[in-house]
């Protein structure tokens, strides 16, 4: 189909690991995410404080450090503790820090802060009057978080949830800088290799238009689904 | 200054005076690409928001398909396409242009012009859809003009409702700055970035960078805090 001078399957590929990125990325901020707005909303001082520490620190520093930070810094930190532990219990641990895990974790970690303030505000949206009946009804707190909390709060928390994940989409081009070789680094390579920019920028430009305007309308249509039964006023 | 610091400020052979200057330096090279690409940004995305707001699909189609082009495409591919492609075009090398387009500096200028002006767009033509209709019609109702009604009215009350939006815009922009350094632009991050690679100092290298930007981000969420209250004044609820 689209050859590219021999380096359309590569940017095939990379488109792969793109995606599988977004996607692993995308997992691992939500989890943190309500993890976060968890710790935020919780009476606990202590959970506060760390998720308001990790919320602020997170959207003060700029993507690019912070995935070079771990990326760089991540194996340095990997190999003083495998030093230690060699030295005290003789056993040989060595980890790779490799560009994928890096991007990964950084930009799970940075979404992380962004989804924290999204279920945030949702899980302050559902009416205190649903809690109140589910604690009358003699749910557990789990019980109450997983079956009243979690599906009223993601019909608030999907228009934030969309925007996170459209920005996710377009960070993941950052983890070519580190070595990874996703579709913007073969198109780097081939650009530089063939003197031609255009021609191998501009097909990755549209995959990740195509990406967007994709999630774009599977969110619209996410959007539907789940306000379903709720009067919209205008 | 208590004494550990003195020794230990002795003692570590990165951030010596030379270093710490290769950081300021650095600091001024984002401040400065920062500040130009939000300012000529900001004076094209108002006429821009304008044209997008036009009820002719000739005039807002156009604009529209800029702003969705550039705000579904990361950063980093239009700083890629503008900074390799320009070198690409038949001729240029010939002419002046090749004289400002040779350095890096301004092609990623003019990414992140593009970009950011692509998003401010967007916002202001957020604002000036949601006028109130009465505020409008009073405008009408007072003989003013298109252009009156425009300047006086609309964009003021626009740039009200637009500032919360456009203050995120300012510190994302500051942020994606970053990666001005891989087409070699010392900026902050390749300040950080040759250090590292100097001293293999990873820690120190990036998260003293880390701070500077932490730094640069709180003042310009106080200093947007302060124009906001001043803006919206007129809403503060009266008290005593």
């Amino acid at each position: 189909m689209l050859d590219l001078k021999g380096y359309g399957p590569a940017l095939m590929e990379g488109a792969v690991v793109t995606i599988e990125l977004a996607f692993l990325s995308l997992a691992l901020s939500v989890a943190l995410g309500l993890l976060g707005a968890s710790a935020k909303l919780s009476q606990n001082r202590l959970a506060k404080g760390v998720a308001t520490t990790y919320t602020t620190l997170i959207r003060g520093v700029p993507d690019l450090v912070m995935m070079l930070l771990f990326y760089y810094g991540g194996q340095v930190a990997v190999n003083m503790l495998s030093d230690y532990i060699w030295e005290a219990y003789e056993i040989d641990f060595f980890f790779q820090f490799d560009p994928f895990i890096s991007g990964v974790v950084t930009i799970g970690l940075i979404f992380g802060a962004y989804m924290t303030e999204t279920f945030r505000g949702a899980f302050l949206a559902v009416e205190k009057g649903q809690i109140e009946a589910a604690r009358a009804y003699g749910f557990t707190r789990f019980h109450t978080f997983r079956r009243i909390m979690l599906p009223q709060m993601m019909r608030h928390a999907l228009p934030g949830l969309g925007n996170n994940w459209q920005v996710l989409l377009k960070t993941t081009a950052l983890v070519s800088i580190i070595g990874l070789t996703d579709m913007v680094r073969v198109a780097e390579e081939a650009a530089k290799a063939e003197r031609m920019p255009f021609h191998f920028f501009i097909p990755v430009a549209f995959v990740y238009l195509a990406l967007t305007a994709g999630s774009e309308l599977f969110i619209k249509w996410l959007d539907k689904r789940a306000n379903v039964g709720v009067v919209q006023g205008s | 200054m208590p004494d550990f610091i003195a020794e230990w400020l002795n003692q570590n052979d990165i951030f010596t005076a030379m270093t710490i200057m290769e950081y300021w330096d650095g600091m001024v090279t984002t401040v400065h690409l920062v500040f130009l690409s939000l300012v000529i940004g900001l004076l094209v995305a108002v006429p821009l928001a304008i044209l997008r707001t036009v009820r002719n699909p000739f005039v807002s189609g156009p604009v529209w398909l800029y702003t969705y082009l550039f705000r579904g495409t990361p950063l980093l591919i239009q700083l890629y396409i503008i900074y390799y492609g320009l070198a690409q075009i038949e001729g240029i090398q010939e002419t002046f242009w090749w004289d400002i387009f040779r350095e890096p500096f301004y092609p990623a200028l003019l990414a992140f012009t593009l970009n950011t002006a692509a998003y401010t767009t967007e916002i202001i033509r957020g604002a000036i859809v949601s006028t109130p209709h009465g505020e409008i019609e009073a405008a009408k109702a007072y003989g003013m003009n298109w252009f009156m009604r425009m300047r006086r009215i609309v964009l003021p009350s626009a740039a009200r409702r637009a500032v919360q939006a456009y203050s995120n815009e300012v510190i994302f922009m500051l942020h994606a700055s970053a990666i001005a350094s891989v087409v070699t632009i010392v900026d902050l991050t390749g300040a950080a970035r040759n250090i590292y690679s100097r001293f293999y100092a990873p820690f120190d290298a990036f998260i003293f960078v880390a701070l500077c930007y932490m730094a640069l981000t709180f003042i310009l969420v106080f200093a947007f805090r302060k124009l906001e209250t001043h803006l919206l004044r007129h809403q503060r609820p009266v008290s005593g």
